[in-house]
């Protein structure tokens, strides 16, 4: 995404109440993505980022982002701020409202800094030259004369200098230079793009004063808990809150209805107990009596629905990626190898449960929610209510963990619903039972993969199907495929082989499905990766060597179709890079150096995702049925690095996030009812449990920015089972690894 | 009618002796520093300290800090500057932040009672409050820095 233009805006089609009057106000219109590709006359042009002056010195710059933990509230800004060439002390940030205005505001995709680096800093660089052509012209001196530096304006030849606050009435009537005028700092001046810059809301969250949708709170406030029915689908009938309203501080029972297929956002219905305080709203929700009418799903049974789902990944399925001719060389084929592996439904399970705040009044909504898409929000909030989105107002707080869970905004409907109801503002409340039964769970998958493989167990061909529903279930009752989902490790597997078919498979959704932090990628390269390293075990061959081999020589492939091969491709799948961090993560975990014994060992695992290169070496310790994972090693390459400690930080999550999949993450249905509830029954990584230590290395780049939230998480799990496998000789297909290694 | 300490300011409370600290300190006196996470004192988000010993507050009752003496995270030091927090400033732990103040809380309530902590000793502390960002690496870095013990 670029910014195409640049304009002076009025104060009053901006943020009301942050500027002050003559403050400068610039904003960047942004393309957006969706129309990408599309004939220019047609793209809608939306002002996205914006950044302030005031008078008094403060730079406001307004994070359009959502912050969940990235540091994106900081890294945006950061990039504003050094093109500017401001004091970060005298920098404010302000967090945007949902407004189309702002572009997407949807954060997810790990899209933040790749999508919106080359706006910021074009933001910050026309404000600068805005602010130097604006003291040329008090001192009347060249502009060349000029430069901006810390906050101010300097003319060295007179030794003058100029505040931007003091310029800032004079800048904002200066022409606005074109973007193709514009001067961008060189690496070598910046003083905050690469450095380890502390998060904006570093302070406030160490004393306990951070505001998360937890913590929101607005005058005559009430609490609300509410009964979703048990099996997705399911409605009430009728209910009896006689015992429900006689506890202290509960006021009344209200119902919100079900939703209507497709589900896409939209809450789920129920039966909610309105309070003075949350705890008594959940007291009165637990003495509803409820009949439910249980719906289409109630026969929902895990065990046999991944039994239907391997059936079919067992037999030909749709193909999505043709290369050669695979079934000729496998009738060719000496060697032959099958597996099949299988990860399970998982939750997101953000340590903040799904919490919102809303009022309507005159017909219009505002809300205050965790969301990582307030703009999902509007929409969402608008459907549900019938109004129009632009009549809700979403003030977005600090998130308590998003990983996808926090994009699709049923909750804030429902406090919506209620306010309604009402006459008040609203706080709805989701337990942790609630946020673990009621998610927009990671998809199960079941896969097979079979190869052919030559004298060195080189594959000649190979097969792979990938069977899951699909996140397209939202918006389509009859979707049956993934879609996006099989660009995601799945028909992009880079490898160096003549005949490869990658298939997928139709399957029925009788949960909510949604994406979560990396999405398919989790599935598939666990399959691809665990594959691969069974398919040098079985050539007897040293696993860093083979998946050079397979890699095969640097190349570079663009990913996109025919007919979208319309000028560079800044980002074609690079297998220069993908080697040089498999290379950089052997030899940083000590690979060649490292035999395995004594039930210790490592694993390796590489994959691409979100444009960013990642090889990741797992060393893990088994003894007695007991896992430990002392070490992680990580080498990505993610492009330029806007701020090392937090890319360092997101990967060391990865970490940790991926050791939960591949140990203990799985949602089980029985009679259509989810059947984990808690961290007791749901577990997650604990201290104890997670990689002791992870190492993270980053591949100096000066290619575009690519995603960082997420790439750390695909290979974790198949490094962990890989590791394993060297250590015990036990393969690992199915996650996860409970109690296998008994 | 129970009477406690808050921060060390005197607090009367007359509600239900059944209503978790929890939901008293957050919705009641406004103190949202301890979150919510499980209601079930499984991941220590809402860890405080009762008598300068850590505990969960969604799973104490208000009829068991009668006569205590309570502190949150907003208490711990008046201009945040405690070890732990210049500590965890340092070392840059938090990611979201939820569990933050929580996993602070109780790193205190360990260092008072261990000085000087050893890794098991960190890790039987600490292994009760979840991180789902992941920051366990960098909690175990910054308790070790401010208890002085080697990294």
């Amino acid at each position: 995404m670029t910014s195409e233009s640049i304009t002076v805006v009025s104060r009053r089609n901006f943020l009301g109440g942050v500027f002050s009057a003559g403050a400068l106000v610039l904003g960047a219109s942004v393309l957006p993505l969706k129309s990408l590709g599309a004939p220019a006359a047609d793209a809608t042009w939306q002002p996205s980022v914006y950044l302030g002056l005031e008078p008094d010195g403060r730079v406001i710059i307004i994070a359009h982002r959502s912050e969940m933990g990235t540091g994106i509230r900081t890294s945006l800004p950061m990039i504003v701020a050094e093109e500017l060439d401001a004091d970060w002390a005298r920098v404010k940030i302000e967090q945007a409202v949902g407004d189309a205005k702002y572009g997407s505001q949807d954060t997810d995709g790990s899209e933040s800094i790749r999508d919106f680096y080359d706006p910021m800093r074009e933001a910050g660089a026309t404000a600068r030259m805005m602010l130097e052509s604006a003291a040329a012209s008090k001192w009347g001196v060249p502009v060349s004369e000029c430069h901006a530096k810390n906050h101010e304006v300097l003319h060295a030849k007179s030794d003058r200098k100029l505040g931007f606050g003091e310029l800032a009435p004079l800048a904002a009537k200066q022409p606005v230079p074109k973007k193709e005028h514009l001067k961008f700092k060189s690496a070598a001046e910046y003083r905050y793009i690469g450095k380890n810059v502390p998060i904006a809301d570093l302070d406030d969250i160490l004393a306990g004063h951070a505001v998360f949708g937890m913590d929101a709170r607005v005058p005559n406030m009430v609490y609300a808990s509410v009964e979703r029915p048990p099996v997705f689908g399911g409605k009430v009938k009728s209910y009896d809150d006689a015992e429900a309203r006689k506890v202290r501080g509960v006021s009344k029972t209200l119902t919100i209805p079900p939703f209507k297929q497709p589900y896409g956002f939209q809450p789920l219905g129920g039966v909610a107990v309105i309070a003075d305080n949350t705890w008594a709203a959940m007291q009165g929700r637990r003495k509803l009596k409820i009949d439910w009418d249980l719906g289409p799903n109630v026969s929902l049974d895990s065990a046999a629905y991944k039994k239907t789902l391997q059936d079919t990944a067992r037999k030909a399925c749709k193909v999505a990626r043709n290369d050669g001719d695979v079934d000729a060389a496998f009738k060719k084929a000496t060697k032959v190898h099958e597996a099949e592996y299988y990860v399970p439904h998982l939750a997101h399970a953000s340590m903040e449960p799904p919490v919102a705040v809303a009022e309507f009044k005159n017909g219009k909504v505002e809300a205050w929610a965790p969301t990582q898409n307030p703009q999902a929000v509007q929409d969402t909030v608008a459907k549900a209510l019938g109004i129009k989105p632009a009549d809700v107002l979403c003030h977005v707080t600090l998130l308590g963990g998003g990983f996808g869970r926090k994009s699709k905004p049923d909750y804030v409907a429902e406090a919506a619903i209620l306010s309604k109801q009402v006459g008040k503002p609203v706080k709805v409340v989701w337990s942790r039972e609630d946020d673990v039964r009621f998610d927009f769970y990671h998809a199960v998958a079941a896969m097979y993969l079979k190869a052919a493989t030559d004298e060195k167990g080189r594959p000649t061909a190979w097969l792979q199907r990938s069977v899951f529903p699909p996140i397209g279930s939202q918006d389509d009752v009859t979707a049956k495929y993934g879609t996006f989902e099989l660009d995601m490790g799945w028909n992009d597997v880079p490898f160096d082989i003549p005949n490869f078919r990658a298939e997928c498979g139709p399957a029925d959704t009788h949960l909510r499905i949604g994406w979560m932090r990396s999405v398919a990628n989790i599935p598939h390269a666990f399959a691809v990766q665990s594959f691969t390293d069974e398919l040098a075990a079985a050539a007897g061959r040293d696993r860093v060597e083979y998946l050079l081999d397979i890699l095969g020589k640097p190349r570079k492939i663009d990913l996109r179709a025919p007919a979208d091969r319309k000028g560079p491709d800044p980002y074609m799948l690079d297998i220069a890079r993908m080697r040089r961090v498999v290379e950089i993560a052997a030899e940083q975990s000590g690979w060649a150096k490292k035999k395995p014994g004594h039930g210790r060992a490592l694993g390796i695992a590489v994959h691409r995702s979100f444009l960013t290169y990642v090889a990741t070496v797992v060393e893990v310790e088994v003894d007695n049925g007991k896992l430990r994972i002392p070490r992680v090693d990580i080498a990505l390459d993610t492009g330029k690095v806007i701020h090392p400690d937090r890319v360092r930080a997101q990967l060391e999550g990865a970490s940790v996030f991926g050791t939960s999949i591949a140990l203990m993450g799985e949602i089980t249905a029985a009679n259509g009812r989810v059947q984990q509830s808690n961290f007791n029954t749901y577990p997650v990584a604990r201290l104890n449990e997670a990689p002791v230590e992870t190492h993270v290395h980053i591949v100096p780049s000066s290619e575009p920015p690519a995603g960082v939230g997420e790439p750390g998480v695909p290979p974790m799990s198949p490094a962990i089972c890989n590791a394993i496998f060297a250590a015990t000789g036990k393969r690992i297909r199915d996650l996860p690894i409970k109690k296998q290694l008994a | 009618m129970i009477q406690l300490t808050v921060n060390g300011s005197t607090k009367q409370y007359d509600g239900d002796p059944a209503m978790p600290v929890l939901w008293y300190l957050r919705d009641l006196l406004e103190l949202t520093g301890a979150k919510f996470g499980c209601g079930m004192g499984l991941c220590g988000a809402c860890t405080i300290h009762v008598e300068g010993r850590a505990q969960r507050s969604c799973v104490t009752n208000m009829s068991d800090v009668a006569g205590k003496r309570i502190t949150t995270i907003e208490g711990l030091s008046p201009k945040g500057d405690h070890p732990l927090q210049k500590a965890w400033r340092a070392v840059n732990v938090p990611q979201c932040g939820y569990c933050q103040g929580g996993q602070i809380m109780q790193a205190a309530s360990l260092l008072t009672e261990k000085p000087k902590p050893t890794d098991q000793e960190i890790d039987d502390a600490m292994q009760g409050n979840i991180c789902r960002c992941g920051t366990y690496q960098r909690i175990r870095q910054a308790v070790k820095m401010a208890a002085g013990v080697k990294a």
